[in-house]
């Protein structure tokens, strides 16, 4: 009897044993965490330092750097505003997303609600494509297809916002659906249920029960498309026009911050003036790619209500 | 090939038969169900008394790939015409499902939910609905000064009968439960039962439930199904007291199922 109790409490104690594979384990888990905050801390804090060097080495006013409309780094009086990169990120992101949105969620819904078989079947790879297309490649057909046929159609060159609004309204499209499209799928079956029952058709259980339900998700899924749309650069850059004040009009040439990051950081000396401004536009990029994250985090908190 | 229809009788299935493909879920039922009753419908996991419930009201619609046959006479009409229109048959025959369904609006939508989509736009016309709703429901006391909170705040007892409500708000004749309290503590399954009887008056009740005691509790006929079949259906005193089946007695005795 006591040989028993004794052999039980003997196995139940813990072994302090670090090279079982359960330590193991930890390691490895809390190494690749480790890894990646400490990137993200890197990451900002390089970027503000470099940011900062502007106006703490080189002496350029950040009021002037972020409300002058003249951007003329070369001059004898050099000039740092960065007000019309600002305009035209935020100009093709808003622009972009009032484009994918209405799209992107319409065909969310088409594809969970009214064509499921086919929607899964065709829609769901058409969209995985899309993803898949490199950017690039986005902005070439932009630059051989959107561009010509505003110039031909609308006026202007055909470089400007509204050929990066389409090509990057494009790009981010099927972020926005596949979000949505999620978002929709993941409403209960008995919300369908309950709408339907009362004699609502299809229609109005959709617009009056689902769009509602699913609203902050696919609030998340716009501003996640948003997201994306602000830091793409390379497509942008082929069709915008990269003119450096501020565009009169939707097919005058423009440029984005991470335009002017990506044409002249090639060119200039690593610690002069002219290349610390770029690194804070960069500056301006993380901020607001923060303020993104928390606008998702904002939404995505209060549809557990 | 129209069938008289008795006065009191809402609803008379004629050779009702359903398959989900190629399964046979409902099999030659005929019978009916009367006016200002509650009808329960009572039988194991499987025999397809939730089925039928959905076939009065025609969500079973949403199951897909099913297919009928027979007639399922609503009053003269026969449902399984091609020219039914869903939005009027549901606005008469309302539905209350196993777990409360609220959408995640107000009270006060969730109620005037119905009315709206069924047209009623003057604010003092659905303000009236929404009330006497949530007073047949025995709910208004409760909730009244909270009429524009998240429903999802409720209590499961509160949900359940504020769906009721929101399937009384179109003025339906008839009410379908299905299982309506199955998910619900006793107290508030007692409150549902009584409530069921109080609006007797007033409606045509068809329940499904799981506990038989429910079934003598509340109905005043209940009819037994066995897999797809309908054993048998008489008022609920006799079915209880001296059931004419083997089958119905072996049930109702806890001998299966």
């Amino acid at each position: 009897m006591t040989n028993q109790s004794e052999a039980v409490k003997e196995r139940l104690v813990k072994k302090k044993n670090k090279r079982s594979p359960e330590f193991r384990g930890k390691v490895i888990i809390l190494g690749s965490a480790g890894v990646i905050i400490i990137a993200a801390i890197a990451i900002t804090l390089f970027l503000t330092s470099k940011g900062l060097q502007t106006f703490i080495a080189n002496g350029v006013s950040p009021i002037e750097f972020l409300t002058s409309t003249n951007w003329r780094p070369t001059d004898e009086n050099p000039v740092y505003g960065a007000v019309p990169f600002i305009f035209g990120s935020f100009a093709v992101t808003l622009l972009a997303a009032l484009f994918a949105a209405p799209l992107g969620i319409g065909s969310a819904i088409f594809m969970t609600e009214i064509a499921r078989k086919w929607g899964q079947k065709f829609l769901q790879p058409v969209i995985e494509i899309l993803v898949g297309i490199p950017s690039v490649v986005y902005g070439f057909i932009g630059l051989t297809v959107i561009v010509p046929f505003i110039r031909d159609h609308i006026g202007g060159l055909g470089f400007g916002l509204l050929a990066g609004t389409i090509v990057v309204g494009i790009m981010i499209l099927p972020t926005v659906t596949s979000i949505a499209a999620d978002a929709m799928r993941s409403l209960p079956q008995n919300l369908r249920d309950a709408s339907y029952a009362i004699g609502a058709t299809r229609w109005q259980t959709i617009y009056r029960v689902l769009i509602p339900a699913a609203l902050p998700s696919l609030l998340t899924a716009i501003v996640l498309g948003m997201a994306r749309a602000f830091g793409e650069a390379l497509a942008v850059q082929m069709v915008i026009g990269n003119a450096r004040n501020l565009p009169d009009s939707l097919v005058e040439p423009a440029a984005t911050l991470t335009t002017i990051i990506t044409l002249n950081m090639g060119h200039t000396t690593f610690g002069s003036v002219e290349n610390n401004v770029l690194w804070s536009l960069g500056l301006i990029l993380l901020v607001m790619s923060y303020i993104f994250i928390v606008i998702i985090r904002f939404l995505s908190a209060r549809r557990k209500v | 090939m129209a069938t008289a229809v008795k006065e009191k009788e809402v609803f008379k299935m004629k050779d009702l038969n359903l398959w989900y493909g190629q399964n046979h879920a409902l099999k030659n039922l005929n019978f009916s169900i009367n006016k200002k009753e509650i009808t329960s419908i009572i039988g194991p996991s499987g025999c397809g008394k939730s089925t039928f419930i959905k076939t009065l009201n025609l969500m079973i619609y949403s199951a897909g790939n099913v297919r009928m046959s027979g007639e399922i006479l609503y009053h003269n009409k026969n449902l399984l015409d091609n020219k039914i229109d869903l939005v009027s048959l549901r606005k008469d025959v309302g539905m209350v499902f196993q777990k409360a369904n609220p959408f995640p609006k107000s009270i006060y939508e969730n109620v005037a939910y119905g009315p709206k989509i069924h047209g009623i736009k003057k604010k003092s016309e659905l303000d009236d609905i929404v009330e006497e709703s949530l007073i047949n429901v025995a709910l208004w006391d409760e909730v009244k000064d909270r009429l524009n909170a998240p429903a999802l705040g409720l209590s499961g007892g509160q949900q359940q009968r504020l769906c009721i409500a929101r399937a009384l708000a179109t003025k339906p004749e008839v009410l379908l439960m299905d299982e309506p309290t199955s998910a619900l503590d006793p107290i508030s399954t007692i409150k549902i039962e009584e409530l069921a009887l109080e609006l007797k008056k007033d409606f045509t009740i068809v329940m499904v439930t799981h506990n038989m005691q429910q079934a003598a509790r509340v109905s005043d006929e209940t009819a037994f199904f066995l897999m797809g079949e309908l054993i048998e259906k008489k008022d609920t005193d006799k079915l209880f007291a001296n059931p004419s089946d083997k089958r119905t007695e072996d049930y109702i005795t806890g001998r299966f199922g």
